[in-house]
């Protein structure tokens, strides 16, 4: 299936590239999305993504609820008139007939509160289930896309179930050789998921994130002076975001803190688009969010 | 005379919006044609996903010809003023008209085609189009300049008669081909005129109108379930959106694994609708069956096995996950539940849930140890006020709050509570508004309005009072709750004593906290006070002084709950009043009625208040009643102008009194005691028949005596024969205050 919509893709003019390493909640957060959305240039990618959401771990035991699976991930800008067109024939690539499934677009604005991003779109059901997200971008890091690029975000996994005609996720066949998905990430699942909510040490955690919080201001503004660096600011600002997610399946952060925690990344990841922008002079460099002091310590802009 | 076609062909638009484009686009249209000075004889709107369609029937194929004329300068005044008039209207001397020595320009604006108008009148509308919210797309959007719409724009139908109307907007050319179905009829249709409009698109599977495809959803659901031998779970709100959602729309059935039903009906359903747009069934017996219906878009090519099947999937996962979180939430006790609520901010100002949870125990034991709610148990009103929040750390809830309460009242009755402690836990938050169940069950009653009472007194304790369309923390809501709480079980609460009981709850957790901020001297003596007594908000104030931290004077937030809180009974009873005129208004209650019941002060029981508005206004609306209102106004008047206030005397004339005189004074010696028995005893109707016996000796007082007589012994005398008169129809209601 991967490789039926990488020839799809690649041949209507994509570059096919490869997941990032690192952990991340969606296919949007890898730089070839979030970054490669931002200024004028025309870019077309396509590329496999692992998810990591914590929160939606459930040990296991629900047939399509992962906390670590992989999304189909499609960026063109600008977006084409016939993106609608060239989707569902990418449907019809890898075997799921229009006339005999229900497909659907159904209105989901997409919002990341730690990206300052924004769209408009649907979300593609296919009798019923959700399958695709379809958004498209009208902001970025806080910024108006010029152009708007339209996202493609296939849920591999529940495509698979369709194609295949399975009720849970852990039943599909990972090769004609009977080895299984549940074979290949159900004991992952399990440790994962009672890792998440359970195990993993909060302090510890909390202290992640404020050193990848620290590190991401380090390179929007180095201790040496020299010029900031969007790509590493961006990657501390992903790191960030999924200790964040994983704070939050421990059920340590409060409905009061939570807005803030979510503030911090978001101020994190504007800050590298910002850097991006400035970098290529589409945008002037951004006031920093923090400075450093006469004694080189950081300290909140006013 | 012409039809004018118009469709707007997009990328989904989301099923919410569609009625309210209908109405924009047909109320922006008809203010185009207004502004050309035209008019359809009708026009009417469509809408699919793909599109948003009007026709417009018999427009003139050509506006009226006007002729306007400016008055300009008179043709003697100075050449400036000409110049200006000359720019103003762009024209020259010898153009203008002379009349009376003044001079005109005359424009003739010739009659225009119609189809000139629409093509400047069409983009007009799409560039103004208010969309909830609207996004740009494409090459275009290289600049944030470029057209904007609800999704991507990518077709205009504009065909006036039969000929296109050229018009060009968002990068579109208007033109007579639009698409079928996405899947049925992908390829292109060319659309003749408004009249074959509806056929053709329906020919190529889509059914333009709405209402229609309504019509199909719910008669073919509706059938469905009854093959089924099940009972459909109308909808409207669900057949809308599903019509909203599909061009050709086709209702299927299909079944759940019943072991579903294991988890609460209302959680069924509720992601069934909201997570998936299902109807759900009832069997015969009135239980939710294990069986869906879904709409789908399309005639599948195997009747819609297979959409069913995936349907169903997709829900079995979606009730999987119900269940997970159900299990999960049984497993844990509530009253575990119940200690994370401490962690959860209420308000800054007024803690957490979990001290808002501690002020409604007290509250609602209080309501029942003074014998308020009767029939009630101190104990399970505690325990059940202790545990009615616990369900909003729960998964179930976290998932879909609008469950909050319920699951409470299923986990409270699966782990042993007792059913009025359980009950009471799922029925607490209500009445959410007018048309709610009101619960009477004692325990829910105590913990209800113990509930509301706490919100409402602590929110007025901080100053926060709704102002104007602003009630963030809905007060409106929990005093209406409250109004219909009272009024269905007739729980004799006296409001006033209600609040200083609650406010000084949030007094006290407000004194803790901040003796908790200043340290040992204070918190033991506020432990120590608040372990005798409970704190009240004067014994707050008090103790703060006491301890020489005078921490009311240097500490801002102390010296403004001081102030808010001294203040917040006053101001919720008058907020009470204000809430019971709108509640009772659609009861039919006249306002007035109950401000004259409200003024005599110290009324605050709303049974009994409600009682005296009733027979007021039965009596007001009498003869008797009437006559009297006006009797005692003229008295009220002449004593309101010869200023006599306070209490009547009831000594007897020192004079010999005339006839009709001694007639009120006798009267009155047995009306009022008449009408104070009757108040006594709450029989209102009784004291007003009391009063409509005065009636007649006033208006024969009136007719034969005069108050203001010479002699000072009787003036006086009468006067205070006439306060009498105003005393003993207060004693029931405020007169002054009734209108007409």
């Amino acid at each position: 299936m991967i490789l039926t919509l990488h020839d799809y893709w690649s041949d209507r003019g994509c570059l096919i590239l490869q997941p990032y390493d690192m952990e991340m909640g969606a296919g949007t957060f890898h730089t070839a999305t979030t970054l490669r959305a931002l200024g004028p240039d025309t870019w077309n990618a396509a590329f496999v993504q692992p998810c990591r959401r914590p929160t939606d771990g459930r040990y296991g035991e629900n047939p399509n609820r992962l906390q670590h699976y992989y999304q189909y991930q499609v960026i063109l800008k600008p977006s084409p008139a016939d993106l609608q067109d060239l989707y569902l024939g990418s449907l019809t690539a890898i075997g799921i007939d229009p006339l005999l499934h229900d497909i659907r677009f159904v209105e989901d604005d997409w919002e990341s509160p730690t990206l300052g991003a924004w769209g408009l779109g649907w979300e593609v059901w296919c009798d019923g289930m959700e399958v695709t997200q379809f958004t498209y971008f009208q902001q970025m890091g806080g910024f108006d896309m010029k152009p708007v690029a339209g996202e493609l975000t296939y849920g591999l996994e529940r495509l698979a179930m369709y194609i295949q005609n399975k009720d849970s996720v852990y039943d599909l066949a990972f090769n004609d050789a009977g080895v299984t998905y549940g074979d290949v990430f159900l004991e992952n699942e399990r440790q994962m998921s009672k890792w998440n909510f359970e195990v993993a040490d909060t302090d510890t955690l909390f202290d992640l994130f404020r050193k990848a919080a620290a590190e991401c201001e380090n390179c929007l503004a180095p201790k040496d002076g020299s010029e900031p660096l969007p790509i590493p600011a961006y990657e501390q600002a992903i790191k960030a975001s999924h200790t964040f997610n994983l704070l939050q399946a421990r059920g340590v952060i409060s409905v009061a803190e939570r807005q803030a925690y979510i503030g911090r990344v978001r101020d994190l990841a504007k800050g590298a688009c910002g850097a991006y922008m400035a970098k290529n002079g589409w945008a002037e460099p951004v006031q920093a969010l923090t400075t450093r002091n006469a004694a080189g310590q950081m300290e909140k802009v006013a | 005379m012409s039809d004018f076609l118009l469709e707007l062909r997009s990328e989904e638009i989301p099923a919410r919006m569609q009625d309210k484009a209908r109405e924009d686009l047909a109320r922006l249209f008809a203010a185009e044609l207004d502004k050309a000075g035209l008019k359809a004889a009708a026009i009417v709107t469509f809408a699919t996903p793909r599109r948003l369609a009007l026709i417009a029937r018999d427009l003139p194929l050509e506006t009226q010809a006007v002729s306007e004329e400016v008055k300009g300068p008179r043709a003697s005044a100075p050449p400036q003023a000409l110049e200006g008039f000359l720019r103003k209207t762009g024209l020259a001397r010898e153009d203008l008209v002379e009349r009376d020595g003044v001079l005109f320009a005359v424009t003739n604006k010739p009659g225009r085609a119609t189809a000139e108008v629409l093509a400047e009148a069409i983009p007009a509308i799409v560039r103004a189009f208010p969309w909830p919210k609207s996004m740009r797309w494409g090459a275009a959007s290289r600049s944030t300049e470029s057209p904007r719409w609800v999704r991507p724009l990518h077709g205009i139908v504009a065909l006036l008669g039969e000929d296109i109307v050229a018009l060009e907007v968002a990068g579109v050319t208007a033109g007579a081909m639009t698409l079928g179905h996405r899947f049925h009829h992908p390829g292109p249709i060319t659309i003749g005129s408004a009249a074959d409009y509806e056929e053709k698109l329906r020919a190529c599977h889509v059914i333009v109108d709405h209402d229609q495809r309504r019509a199909i959803i719910r008669d073919r659901a509706t059938a469905l379930a009854a093959e089924a031998g099940l009972t459909l779970v109308e909808d409207e709100g669900l057949v809308a959106e599903n019509a909203g959602l599909t061009e050709w729309p086709v209702p299927l059935l299909g079944r759940f694994d019943p072991d579903f039903l294991a988890v609460p009906p209302e959680v069924i359903q509720l992601t069934a609708r909201v997570n998936q747009k299902y109807f759900v069934c009832r069997d015969a017996a009135g239980k939710l069956a294990n069986a869906f219906v879904c709409t789908a878009n399309i005639e599948a090519s195997d009747g819609g096995a297979k959409i069913v099947e995936g349907n169903r999937k997709v829900l079995a996962a979606r009730l999987s996950d119900a269940r997970f979180f159900y299990d999960t939430d049984l497993k844990v006790p509530l009253g575990e539940q119940s200690a994370k609520l401490a962690k959860i901010v209420f308000h800054e100002k007024l803690g957490t849930v979990a001290d808002k949870v501690d002020r409604v125990a007290k509250l609602a034991r209080w309501l029942v140890e003074q014998g308020i709610v009767a029939g009630a148990d101190a104990d399970q009103a505690e325990r059940a006020a202790r545990l009615a929040k616990a369900d909003l750390v729960t998964g179930m809830v976290g998932e879909f709050p609008e469950l909050q309460g319920l699951m409470g009242g299923y986990y409270a009755a699966a782990q042993g509570e007792e059913p009025a402690v359980s009950d009471a836990i799922r029925d607490h938050y209500k009445p959410v508004g007018q048309g709610d169940d009101v619960p009477t069950a004692p325990v829910t009653l105590a913990v209800s309005l113990a509930d509301k009472l706490d919100t409402l007194a602590s929110f007025f304790a901080i100053g926060e009072l709704p102002t104007g369309s602003k009630d963030p923390f809905a007060l409106r809501r929990a005093a209406l709750g409250v109004i219909l709480l009272i009024e269905r079980s007739g729980v004799r609460l006296p409001l006033s004593a209600a609040f200083d009981v609650a406010v000084g709850e949030v007094a006290q957790a407000f004194g803790h906290r901040l003796a908790m901020q200043f340290g040992g001297d204070l918190l033991a003596a506020f432990q120590k006070a608040a372990g005798e007594t409970g704190v009240t908000r004067d014994m707050l104030q008090a103790l703060l002084i006491d301890r020489r931290l005078h921490a009311h004077e240097e500490n801002p937030a102390v010296a403004a709950f001081l102030d808010t809180s001294g203040r917040a009974g006053p101001a919720l009873l008058g907020f009470f009043a204000d809430r019971l005129k709108v509640q009772q208004r659609e009861a039919g209650v006249r306002h007035d009625l109950i401000d004259a019941v409200f003024a005599l002060g110290g009324e605050d029981d709303l049974v009994r208040l409600l009682a005296r508005v009733r027979a007021l206004q039965a009596f007001v609306g009498t003869e008797d009643g009437a006559n009297l209102l006006a009797g005692y106004k003229r008295a009220a008047n002449i004593l309101k102008k010869e200023g006599v206030e306070g209490p009547a005397s009831t000594t007897p004339p020192s004079y010999a009194p005339e006839p009709a005189e001694a007639a009120l004074h006798a009267a009155l010696d047995q009306a009022e005691p008449a009408a104070a028995a009757a108040v006594a005893r709450e029989d209102f109707e009784g004291a007003m028949a009391a009063l409509a016996s005065l009636r007649a000796p006033i208006d024969a007082f009136f007719d034969a005596v005069t108050v203001n007589d010479a002699d000072p012994a009787k003036r006086d005398s009468r006067l205070a024969l006439l306060a009498r008169v105003r005393a003993a129809v207060r004693s029931v209601a405020d007169f002054g205050r009734i209108e007409g």
